[in-house]
């Protein structure tokens, strides 16, 4: 009899139920509830330390929570060991600034999730790692270093080597605040593409463009709380809330 | 290397000339000299033997020191601490002395005078490498776990896959500098009789009495080995530099 974690079909594939969280005297989220669908696209915004960071690092565990339940992939996420690394397999994380590993070259980058985490030999997570570098698009790069490489392509390494987890959820914690302009968009492309792909993602960015074009819903945040939720269109023609309205027009009016 | 040679031909030459000097006690022309010069070199095993074993252990032990040291858990900061603060406030003379003389009575087992030394060098080196490499492995930013966590890989595998690796190429130098200290701290063990390059010396000049020769002799033997640690510790450095270039 083979035992699986239990997804039923309507079961959200991420569940924030009430969740707290504080640093120290500071509440950083303040009951966050929410759910997400397998397949869903998801871009979260709000103005600087309204604690997008922080809820997009709870559902990998990157961040301990001190209340309130989380269920990801049809896994409860504690504070054990055990079921992050559980969790991590099933969602990766994409960062502002990279985090590529400076020492490896791009296909080692790669192959070290599938080789160490998913038990993988040699031959088998080099396929994984050319295939998802094909996917991103840079190919021709596998034997570089990260170094070598402009922001735009180290981010695409930087998706593939979530990829090569073959996770159901990505998560993007402002993925090209840290790119010149001219790099955002080959990032940007890339993303949309993933989205096509059945992919659940949750995306934290001030990319409105992107947001109308790919998100299915957008969240925003302010003070610890997810004060609005809406789809694109609505979201942008007809925000409910005072704070939303403010935000929409500080950031889309430069 | 080469200007190593150089000088110490140099050194020799010019003093050689002033009448103060007896150099023909290291002149490997004569048989005599020939005799002390190879007399004098016989240590020279001996130390690299001792350092090198000495610096091997204390680089492993160092490491193991240094992880708990960075642990969230209070307890093992806080023996991790200890043990740095104790075994660096011991002069390593005292130390030797202590392991050879002392350390038998307590357990009751006698040890041999190398395995005294390296476990004394070893001990003392071990309190300094922990903080080198507490010191390396704090000097990667937190982004380096983020992402090597986010991939699934648990603590060990971070550690040894992503953040050891990076650490090590940025204390390299410091790690140089331990091992040149050590070949240094080595002439000590000359004091419990350990047969190395001071021990000779110090033997031969009771013989023939030429404490001038045989003492720059024996600097000249140190620094010819420092200056091949050095050079070999620099390749290493440069190996792994083009390593991320
Ligand atoms: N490790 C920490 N220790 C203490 N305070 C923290 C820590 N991490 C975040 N905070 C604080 O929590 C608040 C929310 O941070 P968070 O990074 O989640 O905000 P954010 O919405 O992602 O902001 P930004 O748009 O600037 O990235 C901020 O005020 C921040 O200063
Ligand atoms: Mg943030």
């Amino acid at each position: 009899m083979r035992i699986e974690a239990a997804v039923r079909d309507d079961e959200p594939i991420i569940l924030f139920d009430n969740v707290f969280k504080s640093f120290g005297d500071f509440q950083v989220l303040k009951g966050i509830s929410l759910s997400i669908a397998a397949g869903e696209r998801v871009v979260i915004c709000g103005p600087s330390g309204s604690g997008k960071s922080t809820l997009i690092r709870c559902i990998n565990g990157l961040e301990s929570y001190d209340a309130g339940h989380i269920r990801v992939a049809g896994l409860a996420l504690g504070t054990d060991d055990a079921s992050r690394r559980a969790v991590r397999g099933k969602a990766g994380m994409v960062f502002q600034q990279f985090n590529l590993f400076p020492h490896l070259t791009v296909l080692e980058n790669l192959m070290l999730g599938p080789m160490r985490a998913r038990g993988m030999n040699r031959a088998a997570a080099e396929e994984i790692a050319r295939r998802y570098l094909d996917r991103v698009r840079i190919p021709e790069q596998a034997d570089k270093y990260p170094r070598q490489l402009s922001g735009g392509q180290q981010q695409r390494v930087a998706i593939a080597r979530s990829l090569c987890m073959e996770p159901g959820i990505m998560l993007f914690d402002e993925p090209t605040s840290a790119l010149d302009p001219e790099m955002i968009n080959e990032v940007l492309e890339v993303m949309a593409e993933l989205a096509g792909t059945g992919m659940t993602m949750l995306c934290v960015t001030h990319e409105m463009g992107f947001a109308r074009r790919v998100a299915d819903r957008i969240m925003f945040m302010d003070h610890g709380e997810i004060v609005e939720t809406a789809p694109p269109e609505r979201f942008f023609s007809a925000p409910e809330s005072q704070r939303c309205r403010d935000f929409l027009q500080k950031i889309l009016n430069h | 290397m080469r200007k190593a040679f150089i000088l110490a031909a140099l050194a020799l030459v010019l003093t050689g000339c002033s009448g103060n000097w007896g150099w023909y006690v290291v002149n490997p022309t004569t048989p005599s000299g020939y005799n002390n010069v190879r007399f004098l070199l016989s240590g020279l095993q001996y130390t690299i033997l001792l350092s090198a074993t000495a610096i091997s252990i204390s680089i492993v032990v160092g490491l193991l020191v240094a992880l708990p040291g960075l642990s969230s858990n209070r307890g093992l900061r806080w023996a991790s601490r200890t043990y740095v603060e104790l075994v660096r406030a011991v002069p390593i003379l005292v130390l030797v002395l202590w392991v050879y003389y002392g350390l038998p009575q307590i357990t009751g087992l006698t040890i041999g005078v190398f395995w005294a030394g390296v476990f004394a060098l070893a001990l003392s080196d071990s309190a300094f490498q922990a903080e080198i490499f507490r010191a390396g492995i704090q000097s990667i930013a937190r982004g380096q776990y983020e992402a090597a966590y986010s991939i699934s890989l648990n603590y060990r595998d971070t550690m040894r896959y992503v953040i050891l690796p990076q650490a090590i190429r940025r204390i390299l130098p410091a790690i140089g500098n331990q091992i040149v200290y050590m070949l240094k701290m080595s002439s000590l063990v000359s004091v419990i009789g350990m047969q190395e390059l001071t021990r000779k010396a110090n033997e031969l000049v009771v013989t023939e009495y030429r404490p001038l020769e045989i003492y720059t002799f024996l600097v000249l033997e140190y620094l010819v080995l420092i200056l091949i640690v050095s050079a070999g510790v620099r390749w290493l450095e440069r190996r792994m530099r083009t390593d991320e270039r």
